[in-house]
């Protein structure tokens, strides 16, 4: 055994990797609840790119089968059933994954400096994750599928000037249609899993390089004993391959009440409507994006057409996932942790987390006037959250951050 | 930050309690189908095959797989449910044309694989129970659910022969049925839904005493002593 080892460790550095990474990669040993969804979205993406083979084996990219193709794997396919529901159901599990690891990041400051990298590594793959939700959402080809994408697609033909063109060459026709879903599920199968990917695996590299932010916001590498290992780290295997473990198989159990119980949802997963195959001649009353991209579509529709043109809204949009990326320098704030900061910020974050959950659901809603007055407040409570950020960051008293982690 | 976390948890659960269903505004009844009652869906494919399937195609649907399902071997569902010399194995189409449908109809019967999924079962059970006298229309009826449906009330002769509680279990098998035909994978994941979870519960605490037995070394500072 031993030798083996060595004859590979001579032509590939597998036990270093494995010591780097897993062995001697010493993790805050005070992680909580909010540091499980790292490790769940890899098993997301692994669960997500597995179905997604089986998937691609039996599904028809063209307007004319796409929808019966996925019956067919629903009814004649074995165990089709499940593995579409893993899939589609997945990907609504993908992101309540996401969006709770992003929230950790807010929580525990984890995108402050030495950080910045590692956040905005997150932040593209969190762009790439909504845009390969959307091809995907197309494929099966149901109504919403159809006037979804019809919509989305549509905000590309608002930009000044080359709009209309851009559009067609997008949808390659001028309506969503057949060109439309072979490119789509190119994407969709290709070249978006492959960014994903690569990119897990850059925000993997800059964590290992910067080590893990934890729940009170100390840099555990600057307390080192006389082995040069930190006095709050404890090995990443065993303690947190067990702890992810016990995670993973808890998360299985709630997942999988979901996938045998309701796979749809009620409609917030898989929309009723989705069910009736696309018809470009019959608009569904109501057009929803699903649960997770309705935050963004709340402030395009909060954003009034200015000279005819939706163009402002789509920038507000835009605007509303990039100014993200900027978090690291709009936090002024001394400490990390949400818990030796000031009351000021709590109180700011805690309308923040209400807007996005008040955006989500008002995007989910028929326009009404009311509605609409609420998603302009809440759109500017929402931006407000980064803008004033510098100020409210700067002042207000913070606690003083003990040296150790604590329990 | 207690009374936030509560706020926000109270909100989610809120808003997952509240039903997206994009189906008419109507007052539906509820349907009150069991899907597992086998008796109730073998009555509900008889009476669609005899009432419906005239006009309504279930084209994703395979007539041994109702066979499989509902516990009918081939000879039954050729003898009860197949009335046009199909092969069990085919899926179930109507035999009306469609350009005829059309100039019957003004407009194909809808295919209703999938109707239960779209609409739901409360808005079928409430729909074929919602036709009334009214002859303004082509076929003398119209409909509290669907107003102004081009359908006939293809039930009317179950209507007359039965009680209305009787009628009622009738429409109710009826929907059961293609409750089922909507997702046959029903069926199988309702079953096997709580033996996963029951396998899943018992690996979670097997787990989580191994879990528990590696942290002990954090815990009692095994692992290394912190100063």
């Amino acid at each position: 055994m031993k030798n083996k080892q060595s004859w590979i460790d001579q032509r590939f550095p597998l036990s270093k990797v494995w010591n780097e990474h897993l062995a001697e990669y010493y993790t805050p040993r005070n992680f909580n609840f909010w540091y499980f969804f790292g490790g769940l979205a890899i098993l997301m993406l692994g669960m997500q790119l597995l179905t997604g083979i089986f998937l691609t084996m039996h599904f028809k990219p063209d307007a004319a089968n796409a929808f019966a193709s996925v019956e067919y794997i629903m009814r004649d396919v074995e165990w089709g059933w499940l593995i579409r529901y893993l899939h589609s159901t997945g990907a609504s599990a993908f992101f309540v994954i996401i969006y709770l690891h992003m929230y950790r990041a807010l929580l525990y400051g984890s995108y402050k400096g030495p950080r910045e990298l590692l956040w905005i590594m997150g932040m593209i793959l969190y762009v790439a994750l909504t845009a390969e939700a959307f091809f995907g959402y197309v494929l099966p080809y149901g109504q919403m599928s159809f006037w979804g994408a019809q919509v989305i697609i549509s905000l590309f033909g608002s930009v000044p000037v080359i709009g209309p063109d851009l559009l067609i060459w997008l949808l390659g026709d001028y309506a969503v249609g057949d060109a439309t879903i072979g490119r789509f599920f190119s994407l969709h199968v290709i070249v978006l899993p492959l960014i994903l990917v690569v990119l897990v695996f850059l925000h993997l590299v800059a964590l290992h390089h910067v080590g893990s932010n934890n729940p009170d916001g100390i840099e555990i590498k600057q307390n080192k004993d006389k082995d040069g290992i930190p006095k709050d780290g404890i090995p990443f295997h065993p303690y947190f391959t067990i702890k992810d473990s016990m995670v993973v198989v808890g998360f299985l159990w709630l997942f999988s009440a979901v996938i045998f119980y309701a796979p749809a949802l009620n409609g917030y997963f898989l929309e009723h409507a989705n069910f009736v195959e696309a018809n470009p001649l019959k608009t569904p009353e109501h057009i929803a994006p699903l649960w997770y991209l309705t935050p963004f579509y709340s402030v395009l529709r909060a954003i009034p057409p200015l000279f005819g043109s939706q163009f402002p809204g789509v920038l507000a949009m835009g605007a509303a996932i990039v100014i993200f990326f900027a978090l690291p320098w709009l936090d002024r704030s001394p400490v990390k942790s949400i818990r030796y900061r000031s009351p000021i910020y709590k109180w700011a974050l805690g309308v923040f987390v209400v807007s996005f959950v008040m955006l989500g659901w008002l995007g989910l809603q028929p326009v009404t006037p009311t509605n609409a007055l609420l998603g302009r407040i809440f759109t500017i409570l929402y931006f407000a959250y980064f803008i004033l950020m510098p100020w409210y960051t700067s002042i207000g008293k913070t606690k003083e951050v003990p040296a150790r982690v604590t329990e | 930050m207690k009374k936030l976390k509560i706020l926000s948890l109270s909100i989610a659960l809120s808003i997952l309690s509240f039903n997206v269903s994009a189906a008419s505004k109507a007052h539906l009844d509820h349907a009150d189908t069991d899907i597992m009652d086998t008796a109730s869906l073998q009555n509900g494919a008889k009476l669609f095959m005899n009432y419906c399937s005239g006009c309504h195609a279930i084209s994703f649907m395979r007539y041994n797989r109702i066979g499989k399902d509902l516990g009918l071997s081939d000879e039954l569902v050729a003898q009860n449910l197949m009335f046009a010399g199909e092969k069990t194995g085919e899926t179930i189409t109507t035999a009306m044309p469609e350009g005829a449908a059309a100039k019957w109809f003004g407009g194909v019967p809808p295919d209703l694989s999938l109707v239960a999924r779209s609409k739901g079962t409360d808005w079928i059970y409430t729909y074929l129970r919602s036709f009334y006298d009214d002859e303004s229309r082509i076929f003398g009826v119209n409909n509290k659910v669907l107003t102004n449906v081009s359908m006939p009330d293809a039930l009317w002769s179950l209507r007359e022969s039965q009680s209305e509680a009787e009628f009622d279990n009738s429409v109710r098998d009826i929907t059961n049925f293609l409750d089922y035909v909507g997702e046959p994978a029903k069926l199988i994941r309702l079953q096997l839904g709580k033996w996963v979870l029951l396998f899943l519960g018992i690996l979670f605490v097997l787990v989580y005493l191994l879990k528990k037995e590696y942290w002990k070394d954090v815990k009692y500072g095994i692992w290394r002593p912190r100063d």
